[in-house]
């Protein structure tokens, strides 16, 4: 079971995201994130999917995907021919006496603070899904608040 | 010139040569039916939703043309999914138009309102919801190419009610843009090297073929294969007429109740050519033991279907048609003497057949009769279960499009319904609809459709006063206990249909099955109703138990 990141251009039209969700849970695909969005042209628009399994299901999701006929392309995006980013937010407990370890990590993960409360600082971390884990793993122990991720999105790199 | 919504739909049909339109009137698509009264196709007016669409459905598989559906928003619509769904598994091309609530209204639970797009969309090819009326041309042009073109389907057009009543310049489109959907044609000229080249080699070969087949009217293309390779061919429920069963290198069908030969050999064949058919589990029974042994070359034109339940050494993504035409130019026989002969004498030995009674009407033996009488050359359409099975068995299919039945949804009152388009679109065929007593219950009402339209389909009902398939698994796996497949409680079939304006007779004795056939063939102005009663608890045999290995069949001499 792999984990595979599946950039899927589609129609910008109505419906469509609910035809994408719908074929996965129709036929009992796990998806990890899913992250919608815009791109260049006005009538297109792209979905980058973070889906779980061997590879006969990788190959399924695929050929499904592409029998919608909304679906334009669909590219399978490896960490090696693609550059990938996720946006954390994380309203973290932090009273004073903790807050100075806090803007430590922060500046470490080129991080920012967004929002700033007597109880709470709200953080902004971009970067590699990895970097991301890793960020969140390390303010856990200050008691995370609430936390909200973007989904990773994947552009692939281009040929020198 | 501006014109309506309603003109526009009627127009696009016009364009794309509709000669029937299969439908139910209602609230929203009386502005549709205003324009439908001078259209220059013929409307089929059924009793039932679900009729209707059933009947464009056999409209479509008997002529190969797409089958065109109307019916109002909410229950009209939502009687509409059985069929979507029947037609949307058995890839049978379908336009089907639903009325929907005018768009200001979308989304507040109008009356009659249900989300038609919503519903539809996990069980049809494509749909749409049209948004703005400058869009209904072309959507409707789009539809008739996405549902017949590659692998067929159905596609659902929603038509809110003010844009029926809407004005725009009508354009048809000459042709269709959609840069998500090019369904490819043309088999990889590499790979069919690569079969052709396993073909050859090949010791034990087996040709297995689909409803593709007959889909991609790729019959002919198909028998020249087999002629020319001897290669011994084997077909599944809805490939049943793409190759003669009366030739000795056909196998039969595959599968649950497929021949015990159709199924051994494919358990022992070094390669199985797939030719449009998608590897149900009807005909594989438990996966990991089907054909064991074999290299798989597989056709089909839905890249989804291959590889999808088992491994594949050489894809063809394309056409039957063309590459079989293809494949039969560089094709060179494989020599395969010893194994054909094999075959032969397996099936000599193991032929299709049934503990037959003087003193009761075997079911089977009234198939058999009415393949006789007719010669073969009827259109069979059926229902679904033990008359579907025996009507697939005892019957040899000669010609495509001449067996009709719901096989991937395995949809009970289908058949009837079905066999008014089937008869619709062949008039120069005798129709009958195998089924059986539950089954035709499901869409009786359609008889006073094929009454006023002189459609002098014979429904043979193998009556046997229960729902025989879940009756027959109910007796072999679930200890005999019948639960709620009694269904003794009948109506009086014969009465039933005089009540109709069809005719009935009713059969209890064996002598009277060929007399009664013949009856029923000589009477050519409105439906015939045979009530067979025949023996109640005949099984269908030979039977491979669910998610079981072809070593695990049922066969008539076991049973």
């Amino acid at each position: 079971m792999s984990q595979h990141v599946i950039s899927v251009r589609v129609e910008n039209r109505a419906g469509v995201l609910a035809r994408v969700a719908g074929l996965f849970s129709a036929r009992g695909y796990n998806i990890d994130s899913l992250a919608v969005s815009e791109t260049e042209l006005d009538d297109v628009s792209v979905m980058t999917i973070v889906v779980r399994g061997d590879d006969r299901i990788i190959e399924q999701v695929k050929k499904q995907l592409n029998k919608l006929i909304d679906v334009i392309k669909i590219s399978d995006h490896s960490p090696l021919t693609s550059v990938q980013r996720e946006l954390v937010l994380v309203k973290i407990n932090a009273q004073p006496s903790k807050r100075p370890e806090i803007y430590q990590l922060v500046e470490i993960f080129n991080g920012k603070i967004i929002d700033i409360s007597k109880k709470t600082l709200t953080v902004e971390v971009t970067g590699e899904p990895e970097k991301v884990d890793n960020f969140v793993e390390l303010v856990r122990p200050y008691a995370i608040k609430e936390l909200i991720r973007t989904g990773r999105i994947s552009l692939s790199k281009e040929v020198l | 010139m501006k014109i309506t919504g309603a003109e526009i739909i009627v127009e696009s049909l016009k364009n794309e040569g509709v000669e029937y339109m299969f439908g139910y009137p209602g609230g929203v698509v009386i502005p549709i039916f205003h324009q439908l009264f001078n259209a220059p196709f013929r409307f089929i007016l059924a009793r039932h939703e679900q009729g209707a669409i059933h009947a464009a459905d056999g409209y479509a598989r008997a002529s190969g043309k797409v089958g065109v559906v109307i019916a109002t928003s909410g229950p009209g619509a939502t009687n509409l999914v059985t069929g979507i769904a029947t037609a949307n598994m058995d890839s049978v091309p379908l336009v089907v138009f639903t009325g929907q609530v005018s768009r200001d209204m979308i989304g507040n639970d109008a009356f009659q309102e249900a989300d038609v797009t919503g519903i539809t969309r996990p069980i049809s090819k494509h749909n749409y919801l049209v948004q703005d009326i400058n869009d209904l041309a072309r959507i409707i042009k789009e539809a008739f190419h996405i549902a017949s073109t590659g692998r067929p389907g159905p596609v659902v057009i929603d038509v809110p009610v003010d844009i029926s009543k809407g004005t725009a310049k009508f354009v048809y489109p000459d042709k269709v843009s959609l840069r998500g959907y090019k369904p490819v044609y043309e088999g990889h000229p590499g790979q069919i090297e690569k079969a052709c080249k396993l073909i050859e080699e090949a010791k034990r070969p087996v040709i297995y073929s689909g409803g593709g087949v007959i889909l991609s009217n790729a019959s002919k293309e198909l028998r020249a294969f087999v002629k020319k390779t001897g290669i011994p061919i084997t077909t599944t429920l809805l490939g049943l007429g793409a190759y003669p069963e009366s030739d000795p290198l056909s196998l039969r069908m595959i599968g649950m109740h497929g021949t015990c030969y159709a199924n051994l050999a494919v358990h022992e064949c070094d390669l199985l050519i797939a030719v449009g058919a998608r590897f149900d589990d009807r005909v594989t029974g438990k996966v990991s033991e089907f054909a064991p042994g074999a290299k798989v070359i597989h056709i089909d034109i839905d890249p989804s279907s291959v590889k999808k339940n088992v491994q594949v050494e050489v894809p063809i993504i394309g056409d039957c048609k063309s590459v079989l035409q293809k494949m039969n130019e560089i094709v060179k026989a494989p020599k395969i003497g010893e194994w054909v002969e094999r075959l032969m004498k397996m099936k000599e030995k193991n032929p299709l057949t049934y503990r037959d009674s003087d003193k009761v009407i075997k079911p089977q033996y009234v198939v058999e009769k009415i393949y006789e009488l007719t010669k073969g050359g009827a259109v069979i359409c059926t229902e679904v279960g033990q008359n579907q099975m025996w009507a697939a068995q005892f019957f040899d299919y000669q010609e495509p499009r001449t067996f009709i039945s719901s096989g991937g949804l395995g949809t009970m009152g289908y058949g009837f319904p079905a066999a008014i388009g089937a008869q619709l679109a062949r008039p120069d065929k005798r129709v009958f609809d195998i089924a059986g007593d539950g089954s035709i219950q499901m869409n009786i009402q359609e008889l006073i459709v094929a009454v006023q339209h002189r459609l002098p389909i014979i429904i043979a009902i193998l009556n046997n006063g229960f729902l025989g398939m879940v009756r027959q698994w109910q007796e072999l796996f679930y200890d005999k206990r019948y639960s709620n497949t009694c269904i003794g409680f009948q109506p009086d079939f014969v009465k039933l249909a005089e009540a109709y304006g069809a005719a009935g007779i009713r059969i209890e004795k064996k002598e009277d099955v060929v007399d009664a056939i013949k009856k029923a063939l000589s009477i050519k102005d409105r439906p015939i109703i045979l009530d067979f009663n025949v023996d109640k608890e005949e099984n269908v045999y030979p039977m491979v138990p669910a998610g079981k290995s072809v070593k695990e069949m049922i066969t008539v001499e076991l049973a």
